[in-house]
Parts: C-alpha cells; structure tokens; sequence
C-alpha cells in the first residue's frame, strides 16, 4: 500500500504563508491575540491544534523537534504529535529540552532554562483572560484595545475575597511588555516567572479559538497581583522523590489505596537528566532504573 | 432701593386647559413694598389672592408681568425674569417661606426638618441639630417627639414644627402663610414673640394672618388684597 | 467641597444645545437645550415615548445626536464637545467623573461578582492595587448605602430588588463622580422601598454635591429629588422651570394634565 505523500510539515504552503504572518503580526505586538484562519487539522480541537499549525509554520529541515504533555514526553498525546511530525516533516525529534530548537508543549514550561535560537509553542484552549467574567468578545476586545483591565484585579479580589488568598492556580494572568494582559495557557503559576525575560521566543497557537499570540525575546512578563497579596509561586514542600530536586515542579502521584502518595518532577526529561547525574531521590527503585535506559 | 421686597405691577392669572382654557384671574396691579424690620400683613377675604401673592414673592408661582424686586446679597433682582438657579440662589439665602402646611419629606425625623435649612447652608450637623431643639423646646415640642417623623403630629404640633423650620436660618427675608393657625394661646404668644425677634434682628416678613388680635400684635403695616382683584 | 463649590458654581456642569435624535424620518427627540450647574437635580419627566430616555442617553454621550450638541466641563473646567471625545476618554469619563444608575440594576452590575468587587471594580479600574484599601473602600460605601457590610462578599445574585438598586448606586458614587445620570431609579420596586431608597438619593445628592440628572415618569419622584424639572412630551421640552414652580402652577395643558394625574397624599 502506498503512504500518502504529504506536504512537509502537512500544511500547504499557503496557509504557512498565513500562519507566519500571523505569528510576525504576534511578536510585533507582544500578548496581543492575533486572530487567523485555523485549519481542519487531522486531530479534533480540543487536541492541540493550535500548537500543531504554529509548529508547522515554523518548522525547518534542521529543525529538532520536541514535544511534551504536562511535562512528560511519553504520554499519549506527546508521542502522537511527535509521530505526526516525524511522519510529515521527517525532523529530528528528542527528548532533552537542550538539544530541542522547536519546543511543542501542552501546559509545562520545561525546567531547564531555555537559550537564544529556541522556539517554545504552547497549546492553549481558551487565550482570552477575560472570558469567564466577560463573556461578550465585543467587550474583551475594547477592554485590550483601551487597556482597560480593571476587571482582571476583579477577578483576583474575588479569589482573595472567597479563600483569603489568590486561588488561581493555573492559567494565571500576566501582563506582557507592561500592555497587553494575557492568559499564558494553563501551565500552573509556578511557572509564570519562567516567561518572564526569556531567551527563547515563545508562541501561543489556539485551533478552535483561532488565535495566536507571542511573547518575543527578553520581553517582560509579570504576574498580575495585589501590594499586600503578590504573587507567590505554589510548590508542593517536598523533594522529588525520583531526583531529589527541590526546585522542579512536581506531581503528585497515588501509590495506593490507604493515602501513600509521592511526589516526582513533572518534567521527565529534567528529572532524568539529573538522575543521569547521580542525584537520586527517596524512591530511586528498580523500576526508575529501566526507563533511564530507554 | 433700601427696601427688601419692591413689588410693582405684578399679575397673576390661571388658564385652565382641563376646564376647556377658562382663564381665571386671580391679582393684578400688585404694587407694595417691605423694609428691613417691618412685618407687613395681607389682609383681606378667603380667595382674594393673599397665599398666592406670597407664593408669587417666593417664586412658587410664576407671575404674568411686573416686577418682583427682591435684594439678594447686596444687589436687586427681578424674580419675575430671573433664571431658575437665580431664585434657589435666592431662597438659599434671602427669602425663607413657612407654608401654611407642613410638607416635610416623610420619613425624616422632626429635628432633622428643622435643621436641615441650616445644614443645606454650610453649619455643621451637630450644631444644627442644637439650634434646631432649642427651637423646638420654645415651641413646646417635647424632645421625645424630636426623633418621629412628624406626619403623625397633630395639625398644631405639625404647624410648630413648620415654624421652626422656617424660622430657624437668619434670612432677611420671611414669608408667612397663616403662622399661627392651629395654635393654642399659648403657642400663638411664642410665635408673636418669634416674629418681633426677627423684625429686631432686621428681617422684613410679610405675614397672612386671620386672627384681628395677632395681625394687631404684628402689622406694621396691612395692605388689603382686595384692591388687587383682577377683573373677572 | 466648599473650595470645589466656589469654583465651579459659576459655570455650567454640562450644556445641550438644540439637542436631536432621529431615526430616519422619527425624531425621538428635539431640540433641547439647558445648562446643569454643580449641584442641581434636574428631572426629566414624561410618559412613554416621550423622548426622556433617548435624551438620557444623548446627555451621557451613549446616543450620537443627529442634531445640536452636549459639552460637559471635564475635571481641568475645560468645556467639551461629548461627540469630540475619543472612545477611550468617553469611557474613562463614564467610569469615573459619571455615574449611570439603571433602572434595572442587574444591568448595571455584574450579578455573579461579589458586592465587595462590584463596588470596588472602578477603583481597581483607575489602578488602585492594595486589596485591603479596596475592601474597606468598598465596606464604607455599604454602610453608606445602608447595606450590611456583612454581605460584602455575597453576589447580587443573593440581594433583594432594592438592595441591588443601593448597591447600584454605591458602584456609581465609589469614585466620586461629579455628574450622576438616573434612568427610572425606582421604577420596580415595591412603594417603601422606593421611598427607602428615594431617602438614601437625597441625603447623598446633598452630601456629596452631586448633580443629576433624572428620567422619571413619576412626578413624586420628581419632587423629592430635583431643583428644576423638564417636562417632556413627543420629542419636545414643553414645559421647564423649578420643580415647585412646575408643579404647582404649571402652565401647559400637559403638564396641567400629569400634575392632575396624581392622587393627592
């Protein structure tokens, strides 16, 4: 049976054109969401579309490519979209942040910081930040437009009014280039000072909302806050128990059904990397051992 | 002009569009004038024009033609032609009116009422509210009364408080309708001594008053309404 | 204040000029001219269809006029053509130097929000950043509208008619606004807690020197509220003068027919 031939990275080249052009309209104007004409991928909405046509835009022969899921390279959708890739661009893929040029990831910043030359493209389901207290576009668009985001405060008054605290724990709202405020994905609050002055340019693709934004290069990002409630990164307290690190983002994982839990950096790749190190962590255990090998 | 009212020539008549445009006339030819510490009395039959006169000088009722000169802060001016922030203006701070029957604002207490004229100028709640008892006390109102609403007074008790009111600013000016309608003896003495303190302290009233003993006790002079009829 | 009143007494608030509206061969209204100076309650009273509500909505810049024009005296007493603004001025104007009470008070507050951020959201908006400032901002001008400041974090969604109209008026006045537009404030609401809240609109008008400007089918209303009163009817001010003056000796055979209306006390 005869593979189909496929344009390289899939899309036409036309609509590339449009793409780009959206996403050089996004890093002229930082945060500000560039709507444009998002394709029928073959993956519903809802999977990553967005972040799929901003990745094939900007792909190149000597691309390297990786793709992570909340973290992990190894799940479900991270291996599907780097097989769509690999199948219809023929690019290298990898694992390791350091190695990758075009980063494609659903809700992680990876923990190693990121260098001149590397493009980091988020998922994003809904970019608007004032959607849930303002649900008319018209609205949202005159409040970017006139800078009018009195609203945004709103919302975090209301979180410090109901828990005593801000309570937006992901998906947090930052200002970029001290205009425009923008939603930077559901990546959680940890981390939002990732963004912030960034070697690498990040851009943000949302298929069924059809927007993209972007953040250049060493442009500012801040948190959105209050004086006397700033904003403070949420960790659990522990060390990972695979590395030890204590300074990752980590998850949270059940061992069983009286209430063990343990907690393991969120990013695979960094959490291998150190382990290749020597560092080691409470559970080190033989199982770990195989997949470092893999 | 030295005088604090100078009427001249005033008309008033009333064209009822409801009653198929009938015209009814009610003074014409109005012509009198009130100095500093005269009381002047209108006198004259029920009807004849003596509240609406008052009401004309007030700006309540707005007059056909002639004139209205009143001195306001030093300067004259017509209230027949003036602009409506002219005659609040005037009201503020020249002309007082003690209607013949209270129309406070419900649901404010008594006290209040009374101060209220003295806040709506610039004197601090409290004080106000000072000046406003002693008023009150001289006029026989208990204090328990001082926190009600006085719409469930008595038409006396209701008539002592309007008194207050209208009696409790220092204006040059003071129009009173009936003042000592409802009231017993002795209330109608405390009244009489209000108006000869004003008429010391300066103050030029014109009064309507049915009772021949007070309108004896406080006329300077009485001018008689019906030589303002208009012709039917 | 008094400082405030000194100067500006003198010169007018805001000006209409041989004010129009159409709607292609309708005039809705026309021309309508006055001058609201600091301080005045000005009562715009009419039937349905009058016009009152298209002026209300001219006067706050949210109608363009087909005919004539408005000029509101910004904060700097520089005289401005409304129609001249830019959107963002307009805007930042209605959010801070003017007030619009609706008479749907769900339409003017966001009923899923706390009251506390209701009354706090046009704070916020003019960059206020500390949150106990803005709380307790917030918590005074509930007590000032006679709400328990208990319910400061519950939504509107929670309060009563009249409760959500004070509520209304609070997220107005928080950022002291010179000039306060009323579109039918009380109509709605049960007779004492018009009366209620007809109360608490005077005491604030004078407190704070506000001037305003009211649409009112109801001429009791018109009474307790303002200095001076326009009668409106098919599109044209028929009859304008004090409120007192008006209403007791009113001149045109309309306004003889409204006053004649009410049933007396």
């Amino acid at each position: 049976m005869n593979a189909p031939a496929y344009n390289f990275a899939y899309l036409d080249e036309q609509t590339k054109r449009m793409i780009r052009r959206a996403i050089l309209k996004a890093i002229a104007i930082p945060g500000y969401q560039v709507p444009f004409a998002s394709r029928e991928m073959p993956m519903p909405y809802g999977w990553g579309t967005g972040g799929v046509q901003v990745t094939a835009a900007i792909l190149g022969r000597d691309d390297v490519l990786k793709v992570i899921d909340q973290g992990s390279d190894d799940t479900t959708n991270a291996i599907s979209i780097r097989k769509f890739f690999a199948k219809t661009a023929g690019v290298a893929t990898t694992t390791s942040t350091a190695d990758a040029t075009v980063i494609q990831t659903r809700h992680r910043i990876p923990e190693a910081a990121l260098h001149t030359g590397q493009v980091l493209v988020y998922q994003v389901p809904i970019p608007e930040p004032l959607r849930f207290l303002e649900p008319r576009e018209t609205e949202t668009r005159r409040m970017h437009a006139l800078g009018e985001y009195g609203l945004m405060h709103v919302k975090l008054y209301e979180d410090i009014a109901r828990f005593g605290h801000i309570a937006t724990s992901y998906a947090y709202p930052v200002k970029v280039n001290a205009r425009y405020v923008m939603d930077p994905s559901p990546t959680p609050k940890f981390d939002n000072p990732k963004m912030d002055n960034c070697a690498a340019l990040q851009l943000f693709g949302a298929g069924r909302e059809k927007r993209i934004y972007a953040i250049p290069p060493h442009t500012s990002v801040v948190s959105l806050d209050f004086e006397d409630h700033p904003f403070s990164r949420y960790r659990h307290d522990a060390p990972c128990a695979l590395c030890g690190a204590g300074d990752s983002y980590l998850d949270e994982i059940v061992t069983d059904d009286k209430g063990s839990r343990m907690f393991v950096c969120s990013d695979t790749d960094y959490c291998e990397g150190r382990q290749a190190q020597g560092h080691r962590g409470s559970e080190s255990a033989a199982p770990h051992k195989e997949r470092a090998h893999g | 002009m030295t005088a604090m009212i100078d009427i001249s020539e005033a008309r008033k008549s009333f064209v009822m569009h409801l009653q198929g445009g009938v015209e009814l006339p009610v003074v014409c030819g109005v012509s009198f004038h009130v100095g500093p510490g005269e009381c002047v009395v209108l006198s004259g039959p029920s009807g004849a024009g003596k509240s609406s006169i008052l009401k004309m000088i007030f700006g309540n009722y707005r007059c056909d033609s002639g004139r209205i000169g009143i001195r306001h802060q030093g300067a004259v001016i017509d209230l027949a032609t003036a602009e409506p922030r002219q005659v609040l203006s005037v009201r503020r701070s020249t002309i007082g009116y003690v209607s013949q029957f209270l129309r406070a604002v419900p649901r404010v207490a008594t006290v209040d009422v009374v101060a209220e004229p003295l806040i709506a100028n610039g004197v601090a709640r409290a004080e106000a509210r000072d000046r406003a008892g002693r008023l009150l006390r001289g006029l026989n109102i208990p204090e328990r009364l001082w926190s009600l609403p006085p719409s469930t007074f008595s038409g006396g008790e209701q008539q002592r408080v309007n008194i207050a009111r209208g009696f409790i600013s220092d204006l040059p000016i003071l129009l009173l309708d009936e003042p000592t309608a409802s009231l017993d003896a002795a209330n109608r003495a405390v009244v009489v001594e209000l108006v000869e303190q004003k008429k010391r302290q300066g103050v030029a009233m014109v009064a309507i008053v049915h009772d021949d003993e007070i309108r004896q006790e406080i006329a300077d002079r009485i001018v008689d309404v019906t030589s303002f009829a208009a012709a039917a | 204040m008094a400082e405030r009143e000194a100067q500006d007494n003198d010169q007018p608030l805001l000006m209409a000029e041989n004010l129009g509206k159409s709607y292609g061969g309708l005039m809705a209204c026309r021309d309508v001219s006055f001058a609201l100076y600091p301080g005045e309650v000005l009562a715009v009273v009419g039937e349905s269809g009058s016009g009152k509500s298209t002026l209300l909505q001219l006067l706050s810049a949210q109608l363009a006029p087909s005919a004539g024009r408005v000029s509101y005296r910004m904060r700097d007493g520089v005289m401005r053509d409304l129609a001249k603004l830019g959107e963002a001025e307009r805007r930042f104007l209605f959010r801070t130097d003017w007030g619009y009470v609706h008479q749907d008070p769900a339409m003017g507050l966001r009923m899923a929000v706390s009251a506390g951020a209701n009354v706090g959201e046009r704070l916020m908006a003019v960059g206020w950043n500390h949150y106990g400032k803005i709380r307790d901002s917030a918590s005074s001008w509930l007590e000032r509208v006679e709400i328990d400041t208990d319910r400061i974090d519950d939504a509107p969604r929670t309060y009563s008619g009249g409760m959500r109209q004070r509520l209304q008026i609070a997220r107005n006045l928080v950022t002291e606004p010179r000039l306060v537009f009323m579109d039918e404030p009380t109509g709605g609401l049960d007779v004492s807690v018009q009366a209620r809240l007809l109360d608490l609109m005077r005491n604030l008008v004078s407190e704070l020197g506000l001037a305003a400007i009211v649409v009112t089918h109801d001429l009791a209303v018109a009474r307790l509220l303002s200095h001076r009163v326009m009668v409106m009817k098919g599109g044209y001010v028929i009859e304008t003068g004090l409120t007192d003056q008006v209403l007791d000796d009113p001149h045109e055979p309309y306004t003889q027919l409204l006053v004649s209306s009410i049933l007396p006390a």
